[in-house]
């Protein structure tokens, strides 16, 4: 699989080899003096540390913003709503906070494909996605979202129709924008939690379309 | 600032190249880096706004040779530096040598889930109504100020369609450098791709930022 040398910490990944817990490479040696500066200067509790990290590793991420979106295709009334006033909707399903105290939710059409991206940093909704992937912050990405979608997305697998409009929105404020897929076929009468298990997070971001049921494509 | 961070339109960065089952982080150093990065926030002594513009402000190669985490932990060094809760030789000794600044407060482990939940949300109430609505033709400035500005490069100087009227909302051009929160009007803001890129953009593309009132002018 190719990679750009700096689409991932050069010098602290070892992610993909299993072994990234007992290296103390340079990024790794900093940040653990930086965090006991910290520590012994009471500035931090390493405790809040240890809790923000497990509230994303178990808590906060893409399954909150599936929930939104088969809420949404399930209860027309809540999809108005959605589209209306999205940090509303969303904080009546529990999710809201950090990097998601905005949302607008953004919904595909036949005919209008939506795209999310942040070309000036890494913007991203939290809320609902939890942290994003090493893609989203990454140049590749940020430099080519807005002037080359179709180039993206066919780099995800995901070939749109010529006509098909793109609309791309570079999230430049404090709005988050969650995209709302299309609903697939093959899925008439599902519940919500049938629903959510097909959405996926990078269908949330613009970067995927959500598939039928039984269809690997 | 026309920083390394300002990537529209860049070109050579090579395929965005996803990674299939990717893990949430890639080295447990990364973990402590986000969490150390979230409780000095939580200090108060800076803005999200002067986070960004800190980690826009290291050097471009030093930008584009780091991860996002790398980006984050360099930066939060800088603004403790910049803040005086740390010193260079505690950074390069790894000890505490000195007590520095206190902060206004210290997050506790028991506070997380509720500081964490309650975000900090940038939309302020001002006085002055917004000068555009829904369906205005507008042109962002020309600008390229040295400071922090949230108006990228490839947006600037477009005639571009008023989509929605977002709200008064924090102005990161002043708030990143302590100049006060200066709330003002934010705008949903539509570009075709040919008003961007000019010839061979993409006929079926459009592109938004959000953009404060004094980023645009009547078209």
């Amino acid at each position: 699989m190719p990679h750009d040398p700096h689409s991932h910490g050069h010098a602290g990944d070892h992610g993909n080899h299993g072994h990234s817990d007992n290296e103390l490479d340079g990024m790794a040696a900093r940040v653990k003096a930086l965090e006991t500066i910290l520590t012994d200067k009471g500035l931090i509790d390493p405790a809040a540390v240890d809790a923000i990290i497990e509230t994303y590793e178990t808590r906060v991420g893409p399954r909150n913003g599936a929930r939104v979106v088969a809420k949404a295709w399930s209860d027309p009334a809540y999809a108005d709503w959605l589209k209306q006033d999205a940090t509303a909707a969303i904080d009546a399903l529990g999710y809201s906070g950090r990097q998601g105290e905005h949302m607008q939710a953004v919904f595909n059409t036949p005919e209008t494909h939506n795209l999310v991206v942040c070309t000036l940093c890494s913007c991203y909704p939290w809320s609902v996605l939890g942290l994003p992937p090493v893609w989203y912050k990454s140049p590749p990405y940020r430099s080519r979202a807005v002037i080359d979608p179709r180039g993206v997305l066919a780099e995800f697998g995901v070939v749109l129709a010529a006509d098909r409009k793109i609309r791309v929105w570079d999230s430049t404020a404090e709005l988050r924008y969650l995209v709302v897929p299309m609903r697939p076929s093959g899925t008439e009468g599902w519940d919500a939690d049938a629903l959510a298990p097909l959405v996926t997070r990078d269908s949330m971001i613009g970067a995927g379309l959500v598939h039928s049921p039984g269809d690997d494509a | 600032m026309n920083g390394p961070q300002d990537l529209g339109g860049q070109m050579g960065f090579g395929p965005v190249a996803p990674e299939a089952d990717e893990p949430l982080f890639h080295a447990a150093w990364e973990k402590r880096a986000l969490g150390i990065t979230i409780a000095c926030g939580a200090m108060g002594a800076w803005s999200i706004d002067e986070s960004r513009f800190t980690r826009e402000s290291l050097h471009p190669l030093d930008y584009y040779g780091s991860s996002y985490y790398e980006i984050w932990t360099k930066a939060i060094e800088r603004l403790l530096l910049r803040h005086g809760f740390v010193d260079r030789d505690e950074l390069s000794t790894g000890q505490k040598l000195r007590d520095g600044a206190r902060p206004k407060r210290v997050l506790k482990a028991d506070d997380v889930a509720a500081a964490l939940a309650r975000g900090t949300p940038a939309d302020r109430t001002v006085s002055h109504a917004p000068r555009f609505v829904a369906g205005d033709k507008v042109r962002t400035r020309l600008i390229h100020p040295e400071g922090h500005t949230r108006l990228p490069r490839y947006a600037r100087g477009r005639a571009g369609r008023i989509e929605a009227a977002r709200g008064a909302f924090v102005f990161p051009d002043t708030h990143a450098h302590g100049a006060g929160e200066a709330p003002d009007h934010l705008y949903t803001v539509v570009f075709s791709a040919a008003d961007i890129w000019g010839e061979g953009a993409d006929p079926t593309l459009e592109v938004s930022v959000d953009a404060w009132e004094s980023y645009l002018d009547p078209a």
